[in-house]
């Protein structure tokens, strides 16, 4: 080898490790953000624990102005909004998976997927104007609200809003049941129907709760949707027929007040709060969903 | 009750979900159009708003969101493919990797209204970017981190690993069959990647409205130090916070937002399929 031929392959292997040290550092760059992330959170919102007392902070009232900064209407608005979007969500992603997976003729799934990815590419602004123009006011006419601003309009549109991603998860845990669960029941002489309900289906639960928890975690963290459509009172939604009445998220909070509070003042650090709240709650939802993704799948007879 | 009977009954409601499930969206794209086509005008496409928004056009949120969207490319483009590189060729699976696996996946399920105040807590405050396009497109980038990675690494890992054993066997280091095989043959599922999470960009209200969202800017931004009108926040704007709004207006801007988003999302699509008919393996 010829000393030029040496030094050409000296500076190749010089620049690929400086590549795939680049790489390992992007690779890593993710871990980083969500530290970073977390960091900011924690370093403009922790204040608020030394400037309220606590007792003002998991109060009923939120009226920032008058310095009551009580937090628990708000995140029993987002909790009330958010179940009440699932518990719209479940069925109609669970059924609509099997109807995809296991029963559609081909041209029905055409229509289905491409209509199902259009609906996870609307804005969520673009629904909220839609429920605002066209949902809100159908609310107040038909089922007698006081207002079409609702606790439930909004849980409807969030519904469609974590949709695609229930469908799709529940999707690949439909696809992941292994065929001869199938087959062994069909053999059995149980109906196609009976096959997916009682073997199908149950077989693929620990996946669809896993749907359902990231379906849960889309809806706790929407914000423009919930802002526009739910009426923003921040009063405690307890009673039964706060379905039907206002109510204010922790999200729709921070979105409506933090353009106006100043920099570094209480009421700052208390939105900054909500957010560590509402980062940490997702958190754990993840955590949880993601469980069963690190799990090594164990299929076929070993249960 | 007989059984099969009991199976036709089970399919037509499955069947009739599913049609619950469709028929909104249809309906919200379809309303959208049509109301939105009466807004449809040059003027509305290529003006300064004016009246307090109440006329004119859009121009400047238009060119806000392509701003924007670009700047976002620019940062995420680099980062998420590099890390798609990394977690799909390098990385073993060693308890590092599952927190890497761990972090994208809580970068997809954190709230965009966590990421506003991150941005404005990081970029705008802490590194005096001000509210401006900088500190919106970072934002906005760390948000679709998460979509191009899952995406793009599941494009690198449907090339067969004959591919690299080949690539190996003939000389090539690593770095030179990632470069020279396996990313040209993930590069629609790259491109998709990459199309998904800069759609998400282009519609996301929250993210911005700290960070670089102008309520109401005649004008298109100077640097990218400036602020900027954008579609999804002026769509926010002229639906709730200005009385009196002409309705045109407000379907003419979610007309013009949901097109361009749409579109991308079609070219996802059709770029996925297009070379998944072409593909040799």
């Amino acid at each position: 080898m010829n000393s030029r031929e040496d030094l050409r392959t000296r500076w190749l292997s010089w620049t690929e490790l400086a590549i795939e040290a680049l790489i390992r550092v992007l690779g890593f760059s993710t871990v980083g953000f969500v530290l970073l992330i977390f960091l900011f959170l924690l370093k403009e919102g922790v204040p608020v624990f030394f400037e309220v007392p606590l007792g003002n902070l998991f109060g009923t009232r939120w009226y920032p102005t008058f310095g009551y900064f009580g937090t628990t209407p708000l995140i029993l608005g987002s909790a009330v909004v958010t179940v009440v979007a699932v518990v719209i969500a479940l069925p109609l992603g669970v059924a609509t998976a099997v109807f995809v997976r296991e029963v559609a003729p081909s041209w029905a799934r055409e229509i289905l997927k491409p209509t199902i990815e259009t609906l996870a590419g609307i804005p969520s602004v673009v629904l909220g104007f839609f429920g605002m123009t066209i949902i809100a006011p159908m609310v107040h006419q038909y089922l007698g609200a006081p207002t079409g601003l609702t606790v439930f309009t909004g849980a409807l549109i969030l519904a469609y809003m974590a949709l695609p991603t229930i469908i799709s998860v529940a999707e690949d845990a439909l696809d992941a049941v292994p065929k001869s669960y199938r087959d062994a029941a069909l053999a059995m002489g149980a109906t196609q129907w009976q096959t997916i309900w009682r073997v199908v289906v149950p077989a693929a639960r620990s996946g669809i709760a896993v749907a359902v928890m990231l379906g849960m975690g889309r809806a706790i963290g929407e914000t423009m949707t919930v802002m526009m459509v739910t009426g923003n009172a921040a009063r405690i939604p307890l009673s039964l027929d706060s379905l039907f009445k206002p109510v204010r998220t922790m999200t729709a909070t921070i979105a409506a007040e933090m353009g106006e509070v100043a920099q570094g003042s209480v009421h700052y650090h208390a939105l900054f709060g909500l957010g560590i709240i509402l980062f940490v709650l997702t958190f754990l939802i993840n955590l949880l969903a993601a469980r069963s993704i690190f799990k090594k799948q164990r299929r076929g007879g070993l249960r | 009750m007989n059984r099969y009977l009991v199976q036709r009954l089970g399919f037509a409601l499955l069947t009739g979900v599913s049609l619950v499930v469709v028929i909104p969206v249809v309906l919200v794209v379809a309303v959208i159009l049509l109301k939105g086509f009466e807004a449809m005008s040059w003027v509305f496409i290529s003006s300064m708003p004016h009246d307090g928004m109440k006329a004119g056009g859009i121009f400047p949120a238009i060119v806000g969101t392509v701003l924007l969207t670009f700047g976002t490319a620019l940062v995420s483009i680099p980062i998420g493919v590099g890390g798609t590189i990394y977690l799909a060729e390098y990385a073993r699976d060693t308890w590092l990797t599952r927190c890497i696996r761990l972090a994208i996946v809580n970068l997809a399920g954190i709230p965009s209204i966590v990421y506003g105040l991150f941005g404005l807590g990081l970029f705008v405050l802490f590194l005096k970017m001000g509210t401006s396009i900088v500190a919106g497109s970072l934002t906005l980038a760390i948000m679709t981190l998460p979509v191009i990675i899952s995406t793009a690494e599941e494009a690198l890992r449907a090339v067969p690993m004959e591919f690299r054993t080949v690539s190996a066997s003939l000389g090539g280091t690593r770095w030179q069959g990632i470069r020279n095989i396996i990313l040209p043959q993930a590069f629609p599922g790259i491109i998709t990647g990459i199309l998904l999470g800069l759609l998400r960009a282009a519609g996301e209200t929250a993210p911005i409205l700290f960070t670089v969202a102008a309520f109401y800017l005649p004008r298109l931004p100077q640097s990218p130090f400036d602020q900027t009108m954008s579609l999804p926040y002026h769509l926010f704007v002229v639906s709730t916070q200005v009385p009196g709004m002409p309705e045109e207006m407000q379907y003419g801007t979610a007309l013009v937002l949901l097109a361009l988003v749409l579109s991308m999302n079609v070219a996802a699509t059709v770029v996925r399929s297009y070379f998944r008919r072409r593909r040799q393996w």
